[in-house]
């Protein structure tokens, strides 16, 4: 909400903090550059790709991310404070997106709500004291047809109930996607032209 | 009336229809092909303008005329699918990439043929976990099989295609919000003109097209801009993939037709098959939650691109309904529409990023049952002074924030009033005192004033 920061904690700022992006995360980063045409639209890769890395992307992590992308670490922060799917300090392993859309909360999450809360003991955007799951709710996650819904990391629940929840949580693979994965994501392949030049000119 | 052919969905239940061989199996980009290797670029646009297909992303603009606005000198062009689908009550462009994904890039890459695209770039919300690794994957094989790199099927068009993942911002399914998204910056939408046709993704002409306007296009290459048009109504033609949500038996998706009542739509034995438990139904949003709502006796309504006007409606929208049954509490409904629009507002035009917010703790006072009549009018009054109608802000957020609000507050008046009324006396003073102690207990705001206002 424009008026109502929420979740954000007042940042300890270190200066001269040891460095957190290894050469592999940076070279991740660098990877997709060819995608783009400016730098700065790498940005929300990059932060995603710190993000999985890290957990969380801390001050540290932006300033070494302008570095890479050669900007100021203000304009990383101004990308980052805009978005809610990054955090800028720690969550637990999981994080659970709870949807709080009409159509979930006409099929009752409200229920699946208070049924998380009691069995986590925390509230909506903390974290539970063992570090293993974060709690937050999002609007909606576009699966009204299997309201209400909530998203467990990458993995879609469909079609909670409130009743099954403690059994849910209790599932060590409850985060587990099978799907195969792409290699490339990676490694994006380089662009037809990165000259001027127009590789489909008007015939 | 003859049963519909599915088109957009035919595949869907084609088993593996997510791997390349399969989908070409079934017919899969022999429209690309016919598109690059006997039509010119000037005759794809023709052909989509001729079958009139309106851009299914909630405005409904002509997609062949959007084409046409490119400047004719360019050198660089992008395009951008937008697949930032987060329209609650909608998920026609998830059902679409989840279950065929080839047929989304076939679509972009005749759209990006059509435009002489140099780049393609697929703009998808980070919820999709699941839609990003099969479209990904879908688009490797794709990739491989040479439908997108250089010389594509050796007709000497080149065109990349990458998807870009988002960050959870409702604002950036707008247009510009994408753009300046897409180049790393925060979504906010940039004042227009210039358009992103003259003007877009890194100030390169640039084209945002809806993943279903995208997946039309194959259909209309393959069968033709008549074929088309004889789909729907005169006004609106073409298939549909119509979504249902809430307390209903079968919800889902549907493909028909533009102009499938909504009635039909939830009653209708080929679709949602009626309520569930047998409960009544208190109304509908039929397009996704910005376009307003439709009550019980207005279920006949038309669902295409005009015939939603004539009942107060924003528009079609993306036609994802949500029905609302008869046990639900209209406040709770709209306390919900309200904090969607202001915890979404981008904060870049006053009267919407306030707007939105007072809206929100009005209806979260009258939900919390601490409402008074007038509020209801305030909130009338709100609802006229935002958005790109009145002329006031930069995109079109702000006006679906105000058409649910206005039409719950209108066509549900007598509800609301009927609930203020029932409020136990004393309630609104003490839940108010709750919301914001300081400002309740300056002397100006009074018990007297309060308890008058109950």
């Amino acid at each position: 909400m424009a008026w109502e920061a929420l979740d954000r904690r007042t940042a300890v700022i270190e200066k001269d903090a040891p460095a957190v992006l290894n050469e592999a995360v940076r070279e991740k980063i660098r990877s997709f550059f060819p995608r783009y045409e400016t730098k700065r639209a790498a940005l929300l890769p990059a932060l995603h790709v710190v993000q999985d890395a890290l957990g969380h992307v801390d001050w540290q992590a932006m300033r070494e991310i302008a570095e890479v992308l050669e900007l100021k670490p203000a304009e990383v922060f101004d990308t980052i404070s805009f978005y809610t799917h990054f955090w800028t300090h720690d969550k637990g392993k999981k994080v659970i997106t709870l949807c709080r859309s009409l159509s979930c909360q006409l099929m009752g999450a409200d229920a699946v709500k208070a049924a998380i809360e009691k069995q986590l003991g925390i509230g909506e955007h903390e974290t539970a004291a063992d570090g293993q799951y974060s709690f937050v709710t999002e609007e909606c996650l576009a699966a009204c047809d299997h309201a209400p819904c909530l998203l467990m990391n990458e993995k879609l629940h469909r079609r909670v109930k409130a009743d099954d929840i403690a059994k849910m949580l209790a599932d060590p693979n409850n985060d587990r996607l099978d799907l195969p994965r792409s290699d490339l994501f990676d490694a994006p392949k380089p662009p037809a032209s990165t000259s001027e030049s127009n590789p489909n000119p008007e015939p | 009336m003859p049963r519909f052919e599915p088109v957009l969905s035919k595949n869907f239940r084609t088993e593996g229809i997510r791997s390349l061989d399969v989908y070409r199996k079934n017919g899969g980009y022999r429209a690309a092909e016919k598109a690059l290797k006997t039509m010119s670029p000037e005759q794809v646009i023709e052909t989509v303008t001729a079958a009139n297909l309106r851009g299914r992303g909630g405005a409904g603009f002509p997609a062949g005329m959007k084409w046409s606005f490119l400047p004719k000198d360019r050198k660089i062009t992008n395009l951008c699918v937008n697949a930032d689908e987060s329209e609650p009550g909608t998920f026609n462009n998830r059902v679409l990439m989840e279950n065929d994904p080839h047929q989304m890039l076939e679509g972009a890459l005749i759209a990006g043929y059509a435009t002489r695209t140099t780049t393609a770039y697929i703009y998808m919300r980070v919820e999709f976990h699941e839609q990003f690794h099969i479209l990904q994957k879908a688009l490797d094989e794709a990739y491989a099989a040479g439908y997108f790199g250089n010389n594509i099927l050796g007709t000497g068009f080149s065109m990349n295609c990458y998807v870009h993942r988002g960050a959870g911002a409702y604002v950036c399914g707008e247009e510009t919000g994408l753009i300046e998204s897409l180049e790393g910056k925060r979504g906010w939408p940039r004042i227009k003109p210039p358009f992103p046709a003259v003007e877009g993704v890194f100030r390169r002409p640039t084209v945002v097209n809806n993943v279903e306007t995208l997946a039309c296009c194959v259909h209309i290459i393959e069968r033709g801009a008549d074929w088309f048009k004889s789909i729907g109504t005169p006004g609106s033609a073409g298939p549909k993939l119509y979504t249902i949500s809430g307390p209903v038996k079968r919800p889902g998706w549907y493909e028909a037709p533009l102009g499938l009542s909504c009635r039909d739509l939830i009653f209708g034995d080929d679709f949602a098959q009626g309520m569930l438990d047998g409960k009544g139904v208190k109304g509908c949003i039929p397009g996704g939650l910005s376009v307003g709502v439709l009550t019980e006796k207005e279920l006949d309504c038309k669902l295409d691109f005009d015939e939603v006007r004539k009942f107060g409606l924003l528009g079609l929208g993306t036609a994802g309904a949500i029905v609302i049954p008869a046990d639900a509490d209209i406040r709770q409904v709209l306390m919900n529409c309200a904090r969607f629009y202001a915890h979404e507002s981008c904060g870049q035009c006053t009267q919407c990023r306030e707007g939105t917010g007072w809206m929100y703790k009005i209806a979260a006072r009258i939900a919390l049952g601490a409402g008074r009549i007038e509020d209801l009018d305030l909130l009338s009054e709100l609802s006229q002074n935002m958005g790109m109608m009145p002329g006031l802000s930069i995109c079109g957020l702000p006006d679906g924030a105000v058409y649910p609000i206005r039409t719950i507050v209108q066509k549900f008046r007598g509800e609301f009033e009927e609930r203020i009324r029932a409020q136990e006396p004393g309630r609104a003073a003490e839940v108010l005192q709750r919301l914001n102690r300081s400002a309740y207990s300056l002397p100006i705001f009074g018990q007297s004033r309060l308890a008058g206002a109950v």
